[in-house]
Order: C-alpha cells, then structure tokens, then sequence
C-alpha cells in the first residue's frame, strides 16, 4: 500500500504549489510534498515577470511584450505569453499582491537603494513605488545591519528617483537583544505588545512611531524593513500610519524575509482551501517505474521508506540553491529521477571568469517537451506522467533576468494543469 | 562535499599529483558524533530563526543558529569556551531543523551543546538541577502516583503543596496536574489478556474482513508514560483502531522514550531508557514488528533522537520501522476511504479544534488529522494554525518559563478560541495540557476519534 494521490508535486515553492493549487483547482486528488519548509520565505516577497533581457538591457516596461523576444528553449516561450496572464490571473486570485491593474513592470525600491523592475508586489509595499513622486523617509534600525537607511537613500538619490529621499537609523524601542528576530519584531508588533521605554510601559507600535515622529520632517511617507508585522501586517500599518501622519511601507529585504513568510502562509492557506493535501519534513530519495510511468516516490524518514503513489508527477524542487539540480567535480544531475541535464563536459565550461559574467551554470536545468515532461538526450520523454516546473528548468537565468517568480508560476500553472487533464 | 573531506580529488592546479595525500586532523577532539559537516553546511541565512518560537519572545535567547552551527564552531576554536547558559532557554521544539535548507542537524547541535553544558557546566546541587532532573524524570514520579492515584490527584494539585513545590523547586503553581488514572493502560492491557487476547482479537477480524487468519500484521506498541499512567483511553483507543484493521498487538518493557530529558540535557538519564526501548523494539523488529507510538514526541525520540545522539545496538533498526499511529493506518489500510465511508455518532460527535505539535512537523504528520477527518461525517476538524503551543514538555512548568510559555501559545489559544468547535485535538499530551489551560476545552486525541469512527 501506498498514500495515494491523483497527482503529487514534489517542491513546496512558488512553483509547486502553483502547480498543486492549479490541478486542485481543476478538479484532482492532489498531494504535495515538501522536504523542507517552503523556500519563499528566502525570497523578497516580490513577483518578477521579467525584468531585463537575457542580455542585460532593461530595465523592461512591459514583460509580456518582451518575452516574444526570448530564445525558443525559454520556459516562457514553452508556455506561451498567454498562458503566462491566465497563470498571473490565478495568483492575483488568491492573493492581494498589488500590480495587477497593468501589464508594465512596477518599479520598487530594494534594502540596497536599487530599483527592482516586478510585475507584482505585496500592498505593504505599495507606498514605496519609485514611480510616486512624493518624498520619502527611510528608516533603519540600528541592530538590523542589512539595512542601512541613509546608504540606501543615497543610492536611490544617485540613481535619479523623482523624489528627495533621506535615511534615518533609530533604535528600536524597548531594550531587545542586538541580533532580535525579525520575528520578534514582527510579534511585538502585532501584539502590539508592551515594552519599557524609560521605565514607562508602551505598546510597541505606539513606541516606535513616537520614535518616528522625532526623525520625520515633512515627508508624506515613511520605508521600514520588512519587520511591520507577521499575522497582522495591515493592522500593524494602518496603525503606525495613523501614529505618524504619513503614509508607510516595507522595503523588501533578504533572507529570512517576512513578505515571503507571509505570501507562504498565504498560498499554504489557498492549497489547504482547493482541499489539496501536503506535507513538508522529509525529502523524495527514491522511486519506482514500470518502463517510462513512474508508479511510487519513497519519502524517507530517518530511515523508513515512506510510499507515495500517483497518476502523474510534478517535479518542483528547485535549482542549484533549491537543490533541485546538483553538482559535483564531474557532472550536474537532477537527484529524484535522474533527469537529463545537458552540461559542458568539462567544469571549467560551466562558469565564466566575470563574476558577474554570463554563467552557463546559471541556465542549468531540465529541457522539456510542450507539455512540460523532462527530455533525455536523445530528445525523448523521460517519463510520460512526470512535469517539470521552476527553477529545475533549464534554458533561463532568473537572476540576470529578473525572471523567477514568473516562470515558477507559469510553468507550474502549466504543469497543474497538465498533470490534472491527465489524470482525469 | 568539501575539499577537506575528499582531498585528493582537489586538482584547480594539480598541486597534489604524485603525491601521497595525509589529511590533517583539523579537530582531533572530536564528538562521538562527527556534527562538522552539518556546521559546515550553515550558509547563515537563519531562516532556523524565524521557526524558534522561543526567539519570538524572548529577548535573553540568541536562538537556533546561534545554539547550533555558531557554538559548534566556537567550540572548536576557543579550548576554553563554555556553552552558553542560554542553551537551557530552547523548548527543544526542534523546529528549525524542518526550517533548513541545507539539511543542518539543529536539534542534534541543541542537545549534544545541552547534555554538555548540564554535564560539565552545571551545578549538580543547585536548585535548577535538581528541579529539572524531577521533571525530566516524569515516569519516576508518575509510577509512584499511579500506585495510589487517588491521592496523588488530591495531593497534586493541593494549593499550600504547590506553592511550596513554586518556592522550593521552582515548579509553577499555576499549572493543574494531570489526573493520574486508577488503572493503567498495562494494568487494562494485563487484565484483558495482553498479547494472547490481541493475536485471537486480530485473527477474529481478519476473518471476518477475509483476510488470511494468520496474516503478517503485528505492531508493538510504544504507550509511552502518558497514555499509561493519564490518559489511558488514548492507549485503548490505539489497540481496538489497530485490532479493527486486524494487527496483533503487543506491549513490550518500555520506559520513557528520554523527550523531556533531551530538553533538559540529562543524557545519560535518556541514554538509561533509550537501551531498555531499543532493546525490547529491536528484538521485536527482528520478529516482523513494527513500532508504533501514538504520542508523536515518542515516535520523534525513537525516530531522530535515538540514532542522532546514542550509539546502541540496534538503534537505526528500531528509527527506521517506527511510525506514529495514524501515519502507519494511512500507509498501509485504506483508511481515508474507510473515513469516507463512515460517520462518527455519539460523545465524540463534535468539532474539534485541532492543533499540530511542533514534533509531528518534521515527522511530516501536522496535517494528517484535519485532512483525513474534514471527510468524516458527524465530526469537523479545524486547524488552528501553525504556532507552537508554548508548553513544550517541561519548559512551560518551570516557573521562570511559564509567562514566556503562556506568551507563545497566546495564538493558539486565540485560534482556538475563534474555531467553531469547543473540543481540543492534538496528539501530543503536554500539548493538550496547555490546550485546556489555555481554554478549558477537553482535549481528546485522534485515535479516540478514529475509535469511535470505525470501531463500534
């Protein structure tokens, strides 16, 4: 025997659960499994579609109008420009994020003072668009080092934006530990819990904005680290925004990232209401075939062999950082089947000597069909019931292009729904 | 892999060819455990952090990361470093290893840096020692209760008694005791004909299901304490569940399975009780059994802890064939099916507020109750979400941890609060003390649930 699902995704990130949500959706017994925690909270929070070209121009106005553009072997070019827009229609579905209303990238501040080219971005960040002409007011706090206020001001003035912005650093009231959690941030709060402010007590949110008012002058509105608040994050806003007189927002930040814990919990919240099951813990090691169908996936828990059966697969388990693709001194595989990943014999061809030069490794990954099933050498199926989605996929490089978000929606999107007319 | 550990295979320039490698010993004092490479593979981007529900309230704890790779690696460089008292502040709710994305063994850096620090650092007849070592060993206590359980309820949760055990000992007064039952699970399991009894109940059912009578189907048991000594019903739930779908069932010599003892970094304490559990479950491995628990803190112990931290014989046979009970069911019968087929009338007839403890989520278990019993007509299931009940074994007793332990359940509690149903459901005991603490619900667990379903 075996837990039994129509169809079970592998990767609990933006792509697999994108898959997972979309085979719900159109009516499948799904399962997903998830070796560890879902990678968004490593993620900005942001959704890219694409920012620049793969050669580096940008950065890009419209995406769609873009990814015409691309190369044939592109994920976007095997989904099709329109299935990427039903694939964003699914996510604006079951999300808040804002962006929506146009097809043309938002420009948004990021915690370095650059200008980040995304297709969407979460409300908490809406007020901090580059594009706005108001002034802004960035604020730092002393014990949070990846974010330097005034630097970060600086480089936003230098680069052009339409508005004069100034950095502020503050201590956080209260007297937390010098490396405190962004989660500790976050619980105060959205508690607003009370903390000691020269020997009187105060509601953390009501502490932090009479902090702000000291620093604010005029300006209409005011950039925190993303830390406003977990569970509570709109509560936690309106609230400052009320305290100081002036619009708020989050500048997104690096990992452990609270919109990306929190566009997690958000998805989590649609799958579990599609009545898909999950679970996160353990990790796929093993399977069985029969020719090219795959029948079970063994999920290993210290030591036991956990069987889980399907009609059809969906492998969304990441890249190289993800782990879904792995290398060592002599080849790069895909570790669960062993999927074909076309890479240059010698690993000296796998990078460049440019750092930020154009990296081949960076475009490692499976090939597939148009149905999104893993391509061998030769150019036949691997499996006839296994899609790939994300970033396991070959022939892009998100982080050149600003691209990731996108295609881990829309081939997961693609998968899902494949996977599911399959299976029905 | 890195260079250190296959150095020959290091070639950018040849600098080796030719010659014999000798690898350099870089830590000669090493652990029994060798917890390098899991060090070596933090890339520090502390996502472990935002999982510790202790770092979220707590501004005196440095939380996962720190306790774990960062210490390990002080550790090797600085002779004279001391574990850091802190160490004692983590639940040991071993969240963060389900956080990791390089596969970094947090909670074994946790317990191996707290059975250090309780070994060498701390003061064997201060207070805390002597307190912790009183509610490490629960079974102890707990097998002298349950000979006069009558008493032991009175004297337990007697007001002038607890205020003294708060100021001598330094064991909240504000928590309720649980209730010890007047007849055991083994003295039940004893007086209804232990394993005999099962093998005719077993061979009865697969009959009447049209199985072969003498079908493969035997588990051995893991009560642990609490469905021994408390709450009993969880322990007969498990072998009518198990006898329905028609395994014999036995009951082997067990002790505590070392949880609580683990959080307090009393080894060698575990390591007492974990040979006595390896050695009875391995022999009964080796017979064709496995173990089953229903307390999802035992199937973690016997599962990850055992292995990561003793060295016994038999240890990986015995992590590798445990299972928690309903997981077990969920592999091996069609048990959502079955669910789906069934309602559930009675008592038990009723919405449950469901809360997943911290030790089924990296067994992979947090989700298995609610999406197995949303399908059960005549009962509701509502999760009330991921925050840890704040509780964790011992921590939420000791008198200095228990506002933290309130501050961490607060979401709970209030999620519960807002679920439709005013019945609790979790399988972890000391969660479910804290659940009807925090609310006054009763707590039941899904065995008893599954019961009443399927067995009637």
């Amino acid at each position: 025997m075996a837990i039994n699902s129509e169809v079970l995704v592998i990767g609990g990130g933006l792509a697999g659960l994108t898959s997972a949500l979309k085979a719900a959706r159109e009516g499948s017994d799904v399962r997903l499994v998830s070796y560890k925690q879902s990678s968004l909270r490593h993620a900005s929070g942001l959704v890219d579609l694409l920012g620049y070209t793969p050669d580096g121009a940008g950065p890009i106005t419209d995406p769609y109008a873009a990814m015409s553009d691309l190369h044939d072997a592109h994920p976007y070019q095997t989904v099709g420009t329109e299935t990427v827009r039903e694939a964003m229609d699914l996510f604006d579905d079951v999300t808040d994020y804002r962006g929506g209303h146009t097809e043309t990238n938002a420009l948004v501040p990021t915690h370095g003072g650059t200008i980040k080219p995304t297709a969407r971005y979460p409300t908490g960040a809406a007020a901090g668009l580059a594009s706005d002409d108001r002034d802004v007011l960035l604020v730092g706090l002393e014990s949070m080092v990846d974010f330097d206020a005034p630097h970060a001001a600086a480089h936003l003035a230098a680069a052009g934006v339409p508005f004069d912005v100034r950095g502020e650093t503050i201590r956080f009231p209260g007297d937390l530990q010098a490396d405190a959690k962004i989660t500790r941030y976050a619980k105060l709060l959205d508690t607003n819990g009370e903390i000691a402010v020269r020997g009187r007590k105060k509601g953390a949110r009501d502490a932090l904005a009479e902090r702000i008012n000291t620093v604010r002058e005029k300006e209409p509105r005011v950039g925190f680290p993303a830390i406003l608040g977990d569970d509570h994050t709109d509560a936690v806003r309106a609230s400052l925004e009320e305290k100081i007189g002036a619009d708020v927002f989050e500048v997104p930040m690096g990992p452990p990232s609270l919109p990306g814990l929190r566009l997690e919990d958000r998805l989590f919240e649609a799958l579990d209401d599609s009545g898909a099951s999950f679970e996160t813990g353990n990790p796929v090691v093993d399977f069985d075939a029969d020719g090219d169908t795959i029948e079970t996936v063994y999920i290993e828990k210290n030591g036991a062999r956990i069987p889980n059966s399907a009609d059809q697969y969906v492998l969304a388990t990441g890249g190289l950082v993800g782990k879904g693709i792995e290398s060592d001194r002599e080849s790069v595989h895909e570790p669960i089947f062993d999927c074909h990943i076309e890479h240059g014999e010698d690993r000296y061809d796998w990078f460049d000597r440019d750092a930020f030069g154009d990296h081949p490794f960076a475009r490692f990954g499976v090939e597939t069909d148009e149905s999104l099933r893993p391509l061998t050498g030769s150019d036949s199926v691997e499996f006839e019931n296994l899609r790939a989605a994300g970033s396991v996929l070959g022939g892009y490089d998100f982080q050149a292009e600003k691209s990731g978000s996108g295609v881990s929606i829309a081939t997961g999107y693609v998968a899902g729904e494949n996977a599911a007319a399959e299976a029905q | 892999m890195s260079d250190a550990e296959t150095p020959t295979e290091f070639d950018p320039v040849e600098p080796n060819t030719g010659h014999e490698f000798e690898p350099v010993d870089v830590f000669p004092d090493s652990n029994d455990f060798d917890l390098r490479p899991g060090a070596d593979s933090c890339f520090k981007c502390s996502v472990c952090d935002t999982n510790c529900p202790v770092a979220e309230v707590d501004d005196d704890f440095p939380g996962p990361k720190f306790q774990g790779p960062e210490q390990w690696r002080l550790k090797q460089t600085d002779e004279d470093y001391e574990i850091d008292d802190t160490v004692m502040s983590c639940s040991n709710c071993m969240r963060c290893d389900n956080a990791c994305p390089s596969g970094v063994p947090l909670s074994q850096m946790h317990n191996t840096a707290r059975g250090e620090y309780v070994e060498n650092q701390m003061d064997k007849f201060s207070i805390e020692y002597v307190r912790n070592r009183i509610l490490s060993n629960y079974r102890t206590s707990a097998t002298i209760a349950s000979k006069v359980p009558r008493l032991a309820n009175w004297g337990m949760n007697f007001g002038p008694a607890r205020w003294l055990m708060e100021k001598t000992l330094g064991v909240t007064k504000e928590r309720e005791f649980p209730e010890f039952a007047t007849q055991t699970f083994r003295e039940w399991w004893a007086e209804r004909g232990g394993a005999d009894a099962s093998r005719r109940n077993a061979q009865q059912r697969r009959e009447e299901l049209g199985l072969d009578r003498n079908a493969d189907k035997k588990v051995a048991y893991f009560h642990g304490c609490y469905s021994n000594f408390n709450s009993t019903d969880v322990g007969k739930a498990m072998v009518r569940v198990f006898e329905h779908y028609g395994y014999e069932v036995v009951a082997p010599d067990q002790k505590c399975s070392g949880t609580p003892m683990f959080a307090n970094g009393m080894l060698e304490d575990a390591r007492r009780h974990a040979e006595v559990n390896v050695s009875s479950m391995s022999d009964l491995v080796d017979q064709g059994y496995d173990a089953i628990a229903s307390c999802t803190s035992c199937s973690m112990a016997l599962r990850q802890e055992y292995p990561e931290l003793f060295d016994i014989e038999g240890i990986e046979k015995v992590a590798s064939n445990t299972f928690e009970s309903l997981e077990y069911l969920r592999i091996h019968e069609d048990i959502k099916a079955d669910i789906q087929e069934t309602e559930v009338s009675g008592e038990l007839a009723d919405e449950f507020a469901y809360h997943a403890p911290c030790h089924a989520r990296n067994q992979g278990l947090e989700r298995q109750s609610v999406e197995l019993f949303r399908d059960l007509d005549g009962a509701g299931i509502e999760d009330v979400g991921e925050s840890c009940s704040g509780i964790s074994g011992t921590y939420g007793w000791k008198q200095e941890k228990y506002e933290k332990s309130m501050e961490i359940g607060e979401e709970m509690f209030e999620h519960m609060e807002h679920a439709e149903g005013e019945v609790g459901m979790t399988e972890c005991p000391t969660c479910a003390s804290q659940m009807e603490h925090g609310t006054g619900y009763e707590i039941r667990h899904p065995l008893e649930l599954l019961e009443a379903a399927l067995v009637s």
